[in-house]
């Protein structure tokens, strides 16, 4: 594979630098985020393999995955990047992304009464701010 | 000694037992909280984007208000961990600082230290004093301390204990009598917000954290978030509604058992809006058992 210089300086790329402020070059692939976060269980590209597609500038694999919207921002990732990386950073840059152009990933009319009556504010709040572009 | 105190939305409502025992109990010890006069919700989470200052307008906004004081007490993790990260950037970053201070017109360089309850009995009490004021020790009782990710995260800016290998809540327990079990998923994430979007997902890392607890001996837990306490207590309901965790352990918050071991009126305890109740397993210590609720 060649790897274009082209492809790492694309627009998207150059948003998720300044919206995260972290160097994903940085990153060298031990997994160590992967095998720290809570929620990989659920997502689809592990958090150090969306790492690593955008170190290759493959932003619409990144941008198109489930993995954004079940990260709770718990930074065991970045508690444990051996190169100070945090990826919990780059996934809020991806969410802000796609909720700037007004991506919804709760549906709010269909949550569940339990939640709404129940559950604590910062949970609506937290979950509105995070994956919801209103 | 009286100190600024911003319990945040959800203390004041769905969480008004960690509220309520964490005043009685403070003031037990002589801590005065002092609520802010004017407060609002201070977003309850942390807004990452490097590119925007918008979610730095409600913390800041709270923060500035304690300045004279120069400090501000807070018991909501969520709250602990927005203020102490918005703090930083406004004290480090000076481009962001100008914009949020020219916009809610505040003179504020980030000067205000935040604390929370457990630091100050650490600190300024000492947990062997703490131990001293107690008159109702826990003995017997076999509690895992839960942190949670927002008190420890990220811990060069949290700098509240280390974010592996934690001690504060063990060393507060043992300081009320209690006996400390350790377990492996202590310091893990609950699933938080997750559970609106993906509840699930959440439930199952809530489940899980909750029967590593129980397969090590507990009782009980405690913790000192109202999500974190939400999520545990619910993962343990009927799985037909959404439960995951197989065990049946009640979720306290840090304050409810400090309120116990202090002596404290039971009504500041609202144990009755615990999914889980607590009651049987603490019926030894509570003097006047809160009614039970209507059937």
């Amino acid at each position: 594979m060649i790897l274009s210089q082209l492809k790492t300086e694309q627009d998207v790329i150059v948003a998720i630098k300044e919206i995260s402020g972290e160097d994903v070059r940085a990153c060298y692939q031990c997994g160590k985020c992967t095998a720290g976060c809570p929620l990989s269980g659920a997502m689809d590209l592990m958090p150090n393999q969306i790492l690593r597609l955008i170190q290759l500038g493959e932003y619409e694999q990144v941008l198109q995955c489930r993995t954004i919207w079940h990260c709770a921002s718990c930074l065991t990732c970045a508690s444990r990047c051996p190169k100070s990386v945090d990826p919990a950073r780059v996934m809020e840059a991806l969410r802000t992304i796609l909720m700037r152009r007004g991506a919804v990933h709760v549906d709010i009319p269909t949550l569940p009464t339990q939640v709404l009556t129940e559950a604590p504010q910062q949970a609506l709040i937290g979950g509105f701010r995070k994956f919801v572009g209103y | 000694m009286r100190v600024p105190y911003f319990p945040g939305c959800t203390l004041h409502s769905k969480a008004a037992g960690f509220d309520a025992s964490a005043r009685a109990a403070a003031l037990a010890l002589d801590i005065h909280l002092d609520e802010l006069p004017y407060w609002t919700c201070c977003g309850a989470t942390f807004s990452m984007a490097a590119d925007s200052a918008m979610g730095l307008v409600a913390p800041t906004r709270i923060l500035a208000s304690a300045k004279d004081a120069g400090k501000l007490l807070t018991l909501c993790s969520f709250c602990y961990n927005t203020l102490k990260r918005t703090n930083k950037v406004i004290a480090t970053d000076a481009e962001r600082r100008r914009k949020v201070t020219t916009f809610i017109e505040e003179d504020y360089q980030g000067t205000v230290k935040i604390v929370h309850l457990l630091e100050i009995l650490r600190d300024d009490l000492g947990f062997d004093a703490l131990a001293r004021k107690v008159v109702t020790p826990l003995k017997g009782l076999k509690v895992a301390p839960y942190y949670g990710c927002l008190l420890l995260r990220p811990a060069d800016e949290m700098g509240f204990d280390d974010p592996e290998r934690p001690t504060i809540l063990e060393k507060f327990l043992a300081s009320l009598g209690c006996e400390v079990v350790e377990f492996p998923h202590r310091t893990e994430c609950c699933g938080s917000f997750v559970v609106v979007g993906a509840p699930d997902t959440a439930r199952e890392c809530s489940g899980r954290i909750v029967d590593a607890a129980a397969v090590a001996g507990a009782e009980v837990m405690v913790v000192s978030c109202p999500l974190c306490q939400y999520n545990l207590d619910r993962a343990q309901h009927d799985p037909a509604n959404g439960g995951r965790a197989k065990a049946k352990v009640p979720v306290l918050y840090f304050s409810q058992l400090l309120a116990i071991a202090l002596g404290c009126e039971p009504s500041c305890l609202h144990f009755e809006s615990h999914a889980v109740d607590p009651r049987p397993r603490l019926s030894a210590w509570l003097e006047a058992p809160a009614p039970a609720p209507a059937a």
